[in-house]
C-alpha cells in the first residue's frame, strides 16, 4: 500500500528516470556535463582537493618566511620565480597575496564548496531516498559555476601585480585603493568576480539541497528517521542561502567603489599625495555586510563537519547516536545564533560599545549547544565497541579540536579580552582549530567513510593510520604553539614576527610551528597516493563495509544515475538502530519494518 | 649550479617517496589478499593497537602542552600597566581557570574512552544508550552558570572600558597612515582642534588641521614616540588617512581601529612608568609599544611607535619641551583652502 502510494507521488519522476534508463550518454555527458548527484560531488571533492593542496603549498611558503625571515629558500624561488621571491626571498605584498588567497581557498573552496559540495551531493539523495537532487540541472550548473570560480581564484595568483592581498576579509579602503597595495588592482578584481560567482554556486546548490531535503524524502523518512547528516546538511544550506547573498551586495557595492567612483565604504582618503574625492560612506558598513556572511559562514564550515562527526561515531562506536534530539535542537539553536553574532569580530572597529556587549552575550551563548555536542559524541562512545577504522580516528581528532579550539573562544568572544588579544596569533589559533582542523578532519573521515560509495574500493587502513597520526599531531604541532604567539601579543599577518625585540625570543615557536607544517602538508601525499590509488587498484568493498543502517548502503555498490534499479526503498526506522536488544545484527537498516511494539527512537529520544 | 641540483634533487625525493608509498601499498594489499584479511576495514589488532595510540597521543598532547608553559610562560606579555588591564588580567586568569579544567577533563575522557571501549574479543557488544533526558540537562545547565559568571564579569568590564572618560582626562589624537604613527597633544586648552583632510600637506601640516581655529594652535604635533603621564586618565582620538589602521596596546591591554572618515576613541589609565617597569623586569631595554593590528599594506609589520609612560614631571618637563604645530605667523590667517 505504501510502495503504491509512493509510486503515484512519484511518476513525473519516474518518466525522467526512464529517460536516464538509455545508456547512450557519451563520455561528456556522463563525466563532464554530468547531472548525475554522484558524479557531481566527485567533482567537487577533485576541484576542492586540487584548491587546498594549491593553498597548503601556500601556507609553507609563507611559514618558511616566518620562521627564517630574510633567509634565502631555494623553495621560495621555485614556486615564486624573481618577480615575488627575488634571490629566494619573499616580497612583502606578495606574503599578503599568499596569505590572503591561502584563507579564500580554505575557507570557502575547501570548506564551504568542498565539504557541502562533496557530502550534500553524494548524500543527500541516498540518504532520504531519492533518484536525484531536485533539480539535477541546477545542481549542474551549481558544480560548474564553482568551477569557474575556483579557475579565476586560481588565475589570479599568476597576474602582474600580484593577487587580491588585503586578507581574506578584504576590509576597504585598502581592498579598494590599488595606490595602498598592489595587490588592491586586477588582484582584488579578480577575487571580486570569483566570489561573486561562487555565490552563485552556493545558492544553486544550497536551494537545491533544501528543495530536495523537504521534497523528495522516500516513503517513511520522517524528519525525525533523517540521519544527521542529513539534518546538518539541511540546516548548512539553509545558512548559506540567507547570509551568502549578503557577500554578495557587499562585493557589488566594493566593486562601484572600485570602478564607478562611488562611496559606499569609503570616507576623507588622502593618499599618494591626494585627497580623494569620496565621503561619507563607512569602512564599518562593510564590516557589517561582510561578517554578516563571515559568521554563519564559520558555521556553514563547521555544520556539515557535525553531520559526519554524529554519523561515523555512531557506526564505527556500534552504537545510537547519543541525545539525537538534543542533537538536532544544538545545530538548529547555532544555526539561529549564527546570525545574531557577527559583531564579535568587530569589537574593535569603533561601533558603539552598546552594540559590542549584545554580541557578547549572544556569542557566549553558542557556548551551551556547542558543550552539549560535545558532550552527546563522547556519552556515544562509552561503553561502545568501537572500531577504529580511519574514518573513526579522524572524527575522533575532530571532537578533541573542537573542544581545544571551542575553549579558547569564550576568551574572544568576552569583548573586554578580545581587545587584549584581538588580530593576534592567538585568534588565528583559535579558529585554525575549532573550525579549520575539526572540519578538515571530519572531511577526512566523510571521504574514509564513503571511499566505498563513490568507488567501489576501499582504501588502504594501514596508510589511513599513518595519514591521521601524522596529521594529527602536526596539525596541533602547528596550532597549539601559536596560542603563545598571540599571548605575547604577536600580531597577525606580519610579514616578520621578530621587528619587535621582545617577540625574538619567540622565534622558536615560528620554527616549531613551520617544521610541524611542513611535515604535516608532506604527510597529505600518503593520503594523495592511497586516494588514486585505491580508487583504480584498490580491494573491491561489499556492499555494506561498515554495517550502516542508513539507505545509501541499499543501492548496488556503485548505483548508476536513478540510484535504485527497482522501486525506491521505504523506510521503516531511523538511521541509528546499532547493538539494539533482541536483534540479530548489531544493526538494524532503516528498510526493516517495525516488530510488534518496538520503540521508534527518532520520536521517542 | 647548487639550486639546479637541489631543484632536481627536491623532484627526486618527492618522486621517491610517492613510488615507496605505492610499493608499500601494494606490497601490503598482496599480503592481505594472501592471508585473507581486509584491506580496509579495522579488525581486533588494529583496535587494540589505536585505541592505545589514542591514549599515548593525549599523554603527549598534554605534555606538549605543559612544555609550551613552562619554556614560554616568561616571554608572554607582563602584567597589565593600565587600571582596566589589571581587571582584564583577573578575567582571564578566571578564564584559564575554566578553561584548563575543562579541557584536560573532557579530552582526557575523549581519549580513554577511545582506548577503553575498543571493539576487542572482550568487548563485541555496545551498550544501547540513545537518550538521557537528566544527564543532557546537565551538560545544558552547568556551561550555562559557568558562561553567566563570565559575561556577567565581562561585560562589566566592558561598560568601564567604554564609559565616557573623566572631565580632566589628558586629551590626544594618534593618527595613522602608511607606515607611521603621528601623535597630537591638545595643549593647554585640552581641546583637540578641527582637522580636514583635504587640507593635508605633508610638509607642513600633515594632519589636516585648521589655521584659524584657536583650538589648533596650542596643539602639539610629535612623532617617533607617544610619552603618557602615569597614574592620569588619557584620552585618545584616533584617526586614520589612507587605509584602516589597527591601534594595539598590548601592555595596557586595550586595542581599537583607526579608521579613515571618523573617529574612535579609547580611555585608559597608565599605573607604572617605563622607568618603573623596567626595574621589575629587570630589562633595561624594555619598551611599552604601540603597534599596527590591521594589515594595512606592505610595510605594516613595521608600522609600531615606542610609548614611554613618565612621571608626571618628566611628562610636562617633555611635552614643554615641544613646539606648537603653528607659530604666531599662522594665527588668524583664515585658511583659504577650507573655504572651498
Amino acid at each position: 500500500m505504501e510502495t503504491h502510494a509512493h509510486e503515484i507521488t512519484h511518476t513525473a519522476e519516474h518518466t525522467e528516470h526512464h529517460h536516464h534508463e538509455h545508456p547512450k550518454l557519451s563520455f561528456i555527458e556522463k563525466y563532464v556535463f554530468s547531472m548525475d548527484h554522484k558524479i557531481i560531488s566527485k567533482q567537487f571533492l577533485f576541484t576542492a582537493m586540487f584548491m587546498a593542496f594549491a593553498a597548503a603549498i601556500m601556507s609553507v611558503l609563507f611559514r618558511i618566511q616566518l620562521a627564517w625571515p630574510g633567509h634565502s629558500s631555494s623553495v621560495m624561488h621555485y614556486f615564486l620565480g624573481d618577480r615575488w621571491a627575488k634571490g629566494g626571498i619573499l616580497d612583502p605584498n606578495m606574503y599578503l597575496g599568499l596569505i590572503t588567497i591561502h584563507g579564500t581557498i580554505m575557507v570557502f573552496f575547501l570548506l564551504t564548496g568542498g565539504l557541502s559540495g562533496t557530502f550534500a551531493n553524494l548524500l543527500i539523495p541516498l540518504q532520504v531516498g531519492a533518484r536525484d537532487m531536485a533539480s539535477p540541472m541546477m545542481n549542474m550548473l551549481s558544480y560548474w559555476f564553482f568551477f569557474i570560480s575556483s579557475l579565476i581564484m586560481f588565475i589570479s595568483l599568476f597576474i602582474e601585480t600580484g593577487p587580491a592581498s588585503a586578507g581574506w576579509t578584504i576590509y576597504p579602503p585598502l581592498s579598494v585603493l590599488p595606490q595602498a597595495i598592489p595587490g588592491s588592482g586586477l588582484g582584488m578584481t579578480l577575487w571580486l568576480t570569483s566570489i561573486a560567482l561562487f555565490v552563485v554556486s552556493s545558492l544553486l546548490g544550497g536551494l537545491n539541497y533544501i528543495v530536495t531535503v523537504i521534497n523528495l524524502r522516500t516513503v517513511g523518512m520522517k524528519m525525525t528517521r533523517l540521519p544527521l547528516t542529513i539534518w546538518a546538511l539541511l540546516i548548512t544550506a539553509v545558512l548559506g542561502v540567507l547570509s551568502f547573498p549578503v557577500l554578495f551586495g557587499a562585493a557589488i557595492l566594493m566593486i562601484f567603489d572600485r570602478t564607478f567612483g562611488t562611496s559606499f565604504y569609503l570616507s576623507d582618503i588622502y593618499i599618494g599625495g591626494q585627497a580623494l574625492s569620496q565621503t561619507g560612506g563607512s569602512p564599518i558598513l562593510f564590516e557589517h555586510l561582510f561578517w554578516f556572511l563571515g559568521h554563519p559562514e564559520v558555521y556553514i564550515v563547521i555544520m556539515p563537519a557535525f553531520g559526519l562527526m554524529s554519523e561515523i561515531i555512531s557506526i564505527n562506536a556500534r552504537k545510537p547516536i547519543f541525545g539525537y534530539r538534543a542533537m538536532i535542537g544544538s545545530m538548529l539553536s547555532i544555526a539561529f545564533l549564527a546570525f545574531i553574532v557577527w559583531g564579535h569580530h568587530m569589537f574593535v572597529s569603533g561601533m558603539n560599545p552598546f552594540l559590542g556587549s549584545v554580541f557578547v552575550f549572544t556569542t557566549l551563548l553558542i557556548a551551551i549547544p556547542s558543550a552539549v555536542k560535545a558532550f552527546n559524541y563522547i556519552t556515544t562512545l562509552w561503553k561502545g565497541s568501537i572500531s577504529f577504522n580511519p574514518q573513526l580516528l579522524f572524527v575522533v581528532g575532530a571532537v578533541s579540536t573542537f573542544i581545544s579550539g571551542g575553549l579558547t573562544g569564550i576568551i574572544l568572544a568576552d569583548s573586554a579580552l578580545d581587545v587584549a588579544v584581538h588580530g593576534t596569533y592567538f585568534v588565528v589559533a583559535h579558529f585554525h582549530i575549532v573550525m579549520g582542523l575539526s572540519a578538515v578532519l571530519a572531511m577526512f573521515g566523510g571521504v574514509y567513510h564513503w571511499f566505498p560509495k563513490m568507488f567501489g574500493k576501499l582504501m588502504n587502513k594501514k596508510m589511513g593510520y599513518w595519514h591521521f597520526w601524522l596529521t594529527f599531531i602536526c596539525a596541533y604541532g602547528v596550532f597549539l604553539p601559536m596560542h603563545f604567539l598571540g599571548l605575547a601579543g604577536v600580531p597577525r599577518r606580519y610579514y616578520t614576527n621578530d621587528a619587535f625585540a621582545p617577540w625574538a625570543k619567540l622565534q622558536d615557536i615560528n620554527i616549531i610551528v613551520t617544521i610541524f607544517a611542513i611535515v604535516g602538508v608532506l604527510s597529505q601525499i600518503i593520503f594523495f597516493v592511497n586516494f588514486f590509488y585505491s580508487m583504480f587498484k584498490g580491494t573491491k568493498s561489499d556492499e555494506n563495509p561498515w554495517r550502516a543502517n542508513t539507505l545509501e548502503w541499499t543501492t548496488p555498490l556503485v548505483p548508476e544515475h536513478g540510484n535504485w534499479p527497482g522501486p525506491l526503498p521505504v523506510v521503516h526506522r531511523w538511521a541509528y538502530d546499532y547493538s539494539k536488544p533482541g536483534k540479530e545484527h548489531d544493526f538494524v537498516p532503516q528498510t526493516v519494518p517495525m516488530e510488534e511494539g518496538e520503540l521508534d527512537e527518532g520520536e521517542h529520544s | 649550479m647548487s639550486h639546479v641540483l637541489i631543484k632536481y634533487s627536491v623532484y627526486l625525493a618527492v618522486f621517491l617517496l610517492i613510488v615507496l608509498i605505492y610499493q608499500l601499498m601494494r606490497i601490503y594489499q598482496l599480503s592481505s589478499e594472501l592471508k585473507g584479511k581486509n584491506i580496509g576495514i579495522a579488525d581486533d589488532k588494529d583496535n587494540n593497537r589505536q585505541g592505545v595510540g589514542m591514549v599515548l597521543f593525549m599523554l603527549g598532547f598534554f605534555a606538549f602542552l605543559i612544555w609550551l608553559i613552562i619554556r614560554f610562560k616568561h616571554d608572554l606579555l607582563p602584567p597589565a600597566v593600565s587600571d582596566v588591564g589589571k581587571t582584564s588580567d583577573n578575567l582571564f586568569m578566571l578564564n584559564w581557570v575554566i578553561i584548563f579544567v575543562v579541557f584536560f577533563i573532557t579530552t582526557a575522557i575523549l581519549f580513554y574512552f577511545g582506548y577503553k571501549y575498543r571493539r576487542n574479543e572482550n568487548n563485541k557488544t555496545a551498550y544501547f544508550y540513545p537518550h538521557n533526558d537528566k544527564l543532557e540537562l546537565i551538560w545544558t545547565v552547568v556551561p550555562s552558570i559557568a558562561l553567566a559568571v563570565i559575561i556577567i564579569y565581562g561585560l562589566s568590564l566592558w561598560g568601564k572600558m567604554t564609559s565616557k572618560p573623566g572631565p580632566d582626562a589628558l586629551k590626544l589624537q594618534i593618527y595613522a597612515k602608511q607606515f607611521d604613527f603621528t601623535i597630537r597633544y591638545a595643549g593647554k586648552d585640552n581641546k583637540l582642534g578641527p582637522t580636514n583632510y583635504k587640507l593635508i600637506d605633508d610638509a607642513s601640516n600633515p594632519l589636516g588641521m585648521y589655521k584659524d581655529s584657536a583650538a589648533c594652535w596650542d596643539d602639539v604635533v610629535v612623532r617617533g614616540e607617544m610619552h603618557l603621564p602615569v597614574n592620569r586618565e588619557v584620552y585618545i582620538q584616533c584617526n586614520a588617512r589612507d587605509v584602516m589602521h589597527g591601534m594595539y596596546l598590548p601592555h595596557f591591554r586595550t586595542q581599537i581601529n583607526c579608521v579613515p572618515g571618523m573617529s574612535t576613541f579609547m580611555h585608559f589609565t597608565p599605573t607604572e612608568t617605563t622607568a618603573e617597569m623596567r626595574k621589575q623586569l629587570n630589562d633595561s631595554t624594555f619598551d611599552y609599544i604601540l603597534i599596527c593590528n590591521r594589515v594595512c599594506g606592505a610595510g605594516h609589520y613595521n608600522m609600531f611607535l615606542k610609548v614611554v609612560v613618565d612621571s608626571p614631571d618628566e611628562f610636562n618637563k617633555w611635552l614643554g619641551s615641544k613646539k606648537p604645530q603653528f607659530g604666531d605667523a599662522d594665527k588668524g590667517t583664515v585658511n583659504q583652502t577650507a573655504m572651498k
